[in-house]
């Protein structure tokens, strides 16, 4: 059993660090680079955080959608399949709500700044 | 390419093509990867310094490969619509093999904001931007009504198979997207068929690529994706959410309205714009951008460049999801 602080608490900190303490002190195009450093620490601060609740979510919703138990990868390959081949689509009970649900919680992880994202959740 | 070698291979160059020349000075590399350059340089004239891009590629790069036309094409693109009035720059010299420089180019630099936060949100563009849309409407019927007869020979591109080849790209990520599916799915249930009119399609017309001014586009750049197809590829191709920075409710690079360009378009060319045919090219932009995201996950994870930047860029691919279920599954 690993140790505390947890991998999310790190990068937090990291991330923290670098903002707080470093970027003042930095100009021109490392400014850049290290804003991207930032970001990326802090997206995979949240994938950390949210991760454990929004994969059980997914992995419900695709056990009610296709009526079959498996992994959330292969599942998911299982939708994308049944979707490419018409046997799912918009109008099949539950998908539209399902894909919007996982989308919204990639956006979550990935970019929770996205101007589409915030009006979606505004709603 | 290093500074050292560049500017006198330059300065000879200049010297075989620009009467009266003196010599080069400010020579400044921009940008550059492995394959692809851009420098800034002066040209020294008697009569004043002309300021100067040259575009380049090392031997054995700047070939059409892939999407990309070749750095060759894309000058003489440039020079004939340029040469027909569509704003872009002025292309001085096209190299060849004297010059000892590669393949590539030398234009005229022209001076212009192309980074699409400030155009959006300075001061110096608030005359301006209400009128943009309309004003690209015009340009792009302009880049479309070139006689293909005089352009260079081009890729042709049909709907049915840039499906075909994105459906190829998604299955090779081997990474489940049910959204890219449905998108698939949907642009294949409504693929218009070609075009009746197949026309020159600039393939990357979006903010970024345009050179503004207080006054309105000053140039259309990076040519390079350039090819023969439906031309209301590019009207949906600026529709793109991504390409709107935020200002999600203009759809027309975060400036505009789609009947502003739709106007602009029907002004200059005659032709009736089909809103439904634009909606299918957007939603087939939104697919593909989101699918070169993908692509750019697999070249960091293969390298040899396993940049940040290209890791993150990899992470952009579910801001294409939320836009394509925006388009084709719409929430209340």
């Amino acid at each position: 059993m690993q140790d505390e602080p947890t991998p999310a608490e790190l990068t937090k900190a990291v991330a923290d660090f670098l903002r707080n303490d470093i970027a003042p002190q930095i100009s021109g195009h490392a400014a850049f680079k290290l804003r991207v450093a930032i970001n990326a620490l802090d997206l995979v601060t949240r994938q950390l955080s949210l991760q454990g609740d929004s994969d059980a979510a997914e992995l419900h919703g695709l056990t009610m959608l296709l009526g079959v138990h498996g992994t959330l990868a292969g599942l998911n390959a299982d939708l994308a399949e049944r979707i490419a081949a018409g046997d799912v689509d918009l109008d099949t009970p539950g998908v539209k709500e399902h894909l919007w649900q996982t989308t919204l919680a990639k956006l979550a992880v990935d970019q929770p700044n996205y101007a589409a994202y915030k009006r979606e959740t505004e709603k | 390419m290093a500074a050292e070698s560049t500017e006198p291979l330059l300065a000879r160059s200049v010297a075989s093509w620009c009467a009266d020349a003196t010599g080069v000075s400010a020579v400044t590399r921009l940008s550059g990867g492995a394959s692809q350059e851009t420098w800034s340089f002066d040209i020294e004239h008697p009569d004043g310094n002309l300021g100067a891009i040259l575009r380049r590629a090392p031997a054995g790069y700047g070939a059409a490969s892939g999407r990309a036309c070749g750095l060759d094409t894309e000058a003489a693109l440039i020079r004939r619509a340029q040469e027909a009035g569509v704003p872009a720059p002025v292309v001085l010299h096209a190299l060849d093999e004297n010059d000892g420089l590669g393949t590539g180019f030398i234009m005229k630099r022209i001076a212009g904001e192309t980074i699409p936060r400030k155009i959006l949100r300075d001061e110096l563009f608030a005359a301006v931007r209400p009128k943009l849309a309309h004003q690209l409407g015009g340009i792009l019927a302009g880049i479309h009504g070139l006689p293909q007869a005089e352009l260079p020979e081009l890729r042709r591109m049909t709907a049915a198979a840039e499906i075909d080849e994105l459906a190829d790209d998604i299955a090779a990520f081997n990474w489940p997207r049910p959204v890219f599916q449905l998108a698939l799915r949907w642009l294949r249930d409504r693929d218009p068929g070609v075009a009746d009119r197949v026309t020159l399609v600039h393939g990357d017309f979006r903010h970024g690529n345009l050179m503004i001014g207080p006054d309105g586009v000053r140039a259309v750049l990076d040519w390079e994706l350039a090819h023969l197809g439906d031309p209301m590829e590019d009207l949906g191709w600026i529709c793109v959410n991504s390409w709107r920075f935020g200002e999600i409710d203009r759809p027309v690079g975060g400036f505009g309205e789609r009947n502003d360009l739709f106007a602009g378009y029907e002004a200059a060319s005659g032709m009736r714009i089909d809103p439904s045919r634009v909606k299918f090219w957007e939603v087939m932009g939104t697919l593909r951008w989101g699918v070169m995201c993908c692509g750019m996950m697999q070249r960091f994870r293969d390298g040899p460049d396993h940049s940040m930047e290209r890791a993150m860029i990899g992470r952009r691919s579910s801001e294409t999801e939320i836009d394509l279920l925006r388009l084709l599954a719409p929430r209340a």
